[in-house]
């Protein structure tokens, strides 16, 4: 009897163990590339000169690099009759987003609190009410949100847009937040309210700073979400209203004569810049934020 | 006086299923009263009643005199201990301290001479500027004692305060609570399912079963005159010796007859009990049945019986054989003779014996 783990030819193990590693970094190389060569066309085309995209190679490295076309993209470029480029767009964006995230993750907290934390009757059939709101397709609420926005007096608006997003938002925060919330020890409300703090005090004081990784992880989806949004913004917007991926689409679409591919690729990237911002910062938070259930605080 | 606490007709439900029916209790100021059972009996759901974190369904709750059947946990001057400490994750051990006073709006100068005089007793003042996660079992457990201290409460609860410490720290910080009720004197209401934490700390225990109080008592009226079979059963360990047996009357008094595996029945006589029903459980405590050869006091009657197993414990000597169809576990000394499958001559001491019905496990005596 010996302890030895059972291990009949160790060198031929390791042997494939290390082929087997090269493989899977050659086709992991390979993914990266494929993934990233759009990017790179798109980064490369926009530096280029429009000459050198007519008689250029569509992978080639720009010749003379120039930021033209991003001048162009960011103040000058036509959608449709006005001519300011999607600078204007960019900070509505802003505008809608910002205000958005924030209105819908803090009702995405104080909700999922609620449901893990102050059961009520019902709270369950609450619960995958609100669940179930994050399964409706976009297209199925058009008609009857513009409705809601006409009797409001928000339509075209962008208080409307935020009010759109936060609403649509609400499923998600609230589902992330419950599912974090859930796994935190109702004692914890209990001891608080023997200490005399009341509903709010123990949100804001005990489980608000317990929730970075699950804010942050709320906050890049509901960003993202609402940043790229297309059809909202085009559906529930007016001139001077809308958002950066509707200024793009028409920026693209409403060219006449010689097309811009330099400045479309500038203008794409910079309608894209900010999620990426969002992800390249808070990015670790994410992964950290999506497995964090099931580490102990 | 009024009792400091008082539940009078509690009733619990949860949908339709009744948790606690008609619960009847009262302590003075200054008891332990410990509430005690297997899980699920309701102890730790009437200790959360009294706290005021589950409503009632029915019934009255008096603290200190006043009614707080309908009051928020935190107009009821209590503080309470979890089983999991439940220590505030994100702040430090001071700020978990403070936090009830400062929610309560006492001033700085007050939290912190309070504070000061909580950590020094006990003795946590290293610790003051750390974070839960960064504390032993033990050391969480004394910061959750520090959190209800400071409160000063008319009534503390614990609920199963104890339950996630090793075996060791238990004991310790178990004769440290006792410690600590004396030195304060204060009320205290505490659940466990420990049948020895409670006969160690209260002054006063409540046995539970399936929502029903099944015997309020001392700790020395339940381990001597258990009210039915369960709590016979539930305190002790090892757990008293509840033996089938046949009584009859004769001149000298009330024979109990109980059945040996090989042999004649064994014959007692108890001289103290009379007129039982003819068949009756007999309960004898282990220590109430020892060895002839090695004597001891009161009245007591030998016979002798086969042992079957010989269990050395270090202080004491467990024996156990088949009497009346059930293992019986008699506590001998350590220095006994009795060896597996020998015949031991044994004395049962009378005295302290309880009788319970076998139809409803009442007792008799």
């Amino acid at each position: 009897m010996t302890d030895l783990p059972y291990n009949p030819s160790r060198g031929q193990s390791q042997m494939t163990k290390m082929v087997l590693r090269i493989v899977l970094y050659v086709l992991l190389g390979l993914f990266a590339l494929f993934y990233l060569m759009p990017l790179f066309v798109m980064l490369t085309t926009s530096l280029k000169s429009l000459d050198e995209i007519r008689t250029g190679d569509l992978v080639s490295l720009p010749r003379e690099v120039t930021f033209d076309a991003w001048r162009t993209a960011w103040s000058t470029a036509c959608t449709g009759i006005q001519c300011e480029g999607v600078r204007p767009y960019f900070l509505n964006s802003l505008l809608i987003a910002i205000p958005a995230v924030m209105i819908s993750t803090l009702m995405g907290a104080l909700n999922g609190y609620v449901v893990a934390q102050w059961r009520f009757k019902g709270a369950n059939i609450f619960f995958a009410l609100m669940l179930f709101g994050c399964f409706i397709p976009f297209q199925v609420v058009l008609l009857p949100m513009a409705r809601m926005l006409g009797i409001m007096g928000v339509a075209g608006t962008i208080p409307g847009l935020i009010f759109v997003h936060v609403i649509y938002g609400l499923g998600f925060t609230t589902l992330f937040f419950r599912n974090y919330y859930v796994s935190i020890p109702s004692e914890l409300t209990k001891a608080a309210k023997v200490d005399g703090a009341g509903f709010f005090r123990i949100f804001w004081s005990i489980f608000l700073p317990l929730s970075l990784p699950i804010i942050v992880v709320t906050v890049i989806w509901q960003f993202t979400q609402i940043w790229n949004d297309f059809l909202f913004g085009v559906s529930f917007s007016q001139a001077g209203t809308q958002p950066v991926t509707v200024a793009l689409n028409n920026i693209v679409n409403s060219t006449t004569g010689v097309k811009e591919y330099n400045v479309d690729m500038a203008a794409a990237i910079i309608a894209a810049l900010p999620t990426l911002f969002v992800y390249v910062v808070a990015g670790k938070y994410f992964i950290r934020g999506l497995t964090a259930g099931s580490v102990k605080g | 006086m009024a009792p400091i606490l008082e539940v009078k007709n509690l009733f619990k439900n949860y949908g339709s299923t009744e948790v606690l029916k008609d619960i009847n209790v009262s302590i003075d100021e200054g008891d332990f009263l410990v509430l005690v059972g297997p899980s699920g009996c309701g102890k730790s759901t009437l200790l959360n009643c009294i706290a005021g974190l589950e409503p009632i369904t029915g019934g009255d709750l008096f603290i200190g005199g006043q009614n707080m059947t309908n009051v928020s946990p935190k107009d009821r001057d209590i503080a309470m201990v979890f089983q999991s400490y439940a220590l505030y994750p994100t702040m430090t051990v001071a700020k978990n301290i403070t936090f009830g006073m400062k929610v309560r709006g006492i001033d700085q100068a007050t939290q912190d001479a309070k504070l000061n005089q909580v950590a020094t007793q006990l003795q946590i003042e290293p610790l003051l500027h750390r974070k839960p996660g960064q504390l032993s079992g033990g050391q969480r457990q004394r910061v959750a004692m520090g959190r209800a201290l400071v409160r000063d409460p008319k009534l503390f609860l614990f609920d199963e305060p104890l339950s996630n410490l090793d075996a060791k720290l238990r004991v310790e910080m178990r004769t440290e609570i006792k410690a600590l009720h004396q030195r304060l004197g204060a009320s205290m209401v505490y659940v466990t399912h420990d049948q020895i934490e409670a006969m160690t700390l209260a002054t006063k225990i409540v046995v539970m079963k399936g929502g029903i109080i099944q015997q309020i008592g001392t700790p020395a009226e339940i381990y001597n005159r258990p009210a039915n079979l369960f709590v016979a059963d539930f305190m002790g360990s090892p757990a008293m010796n509840l033996i089938p047996a046949r009584t009859r009357m004769n001149g000298k008094g009330m024979l109990v007859e109980i059945d040996r595996k090989d042999g004649d029945p064994i014959v007692l006589t108890d001289t103290r009990n009379k007129d039982l029903p003819e068949n009756v459980i007999l309960g004898v405590r282990p220590e109430d049945i020892a060895d002839a050869a090695l004597g001891r006091a009161g009245e007591t009657q030998e016979a002798d019986c086969v042992i079957d197993i010989v269990e050395p414990a270090g202080a004491d000597t467990f024996a156990v054989m088949q009497l009346g169809g059930k293992h019986v576990t008699a506590r001998l000394h350590a220095e006994t003779s009795a060896s597996a499958g020998q015949s031991q001559r044994l004395t049962f001491d009378l005295g302290k014996v309880s009788y319970f019905e076998p139809e409803t496990g009442l007792r008799l005596n």
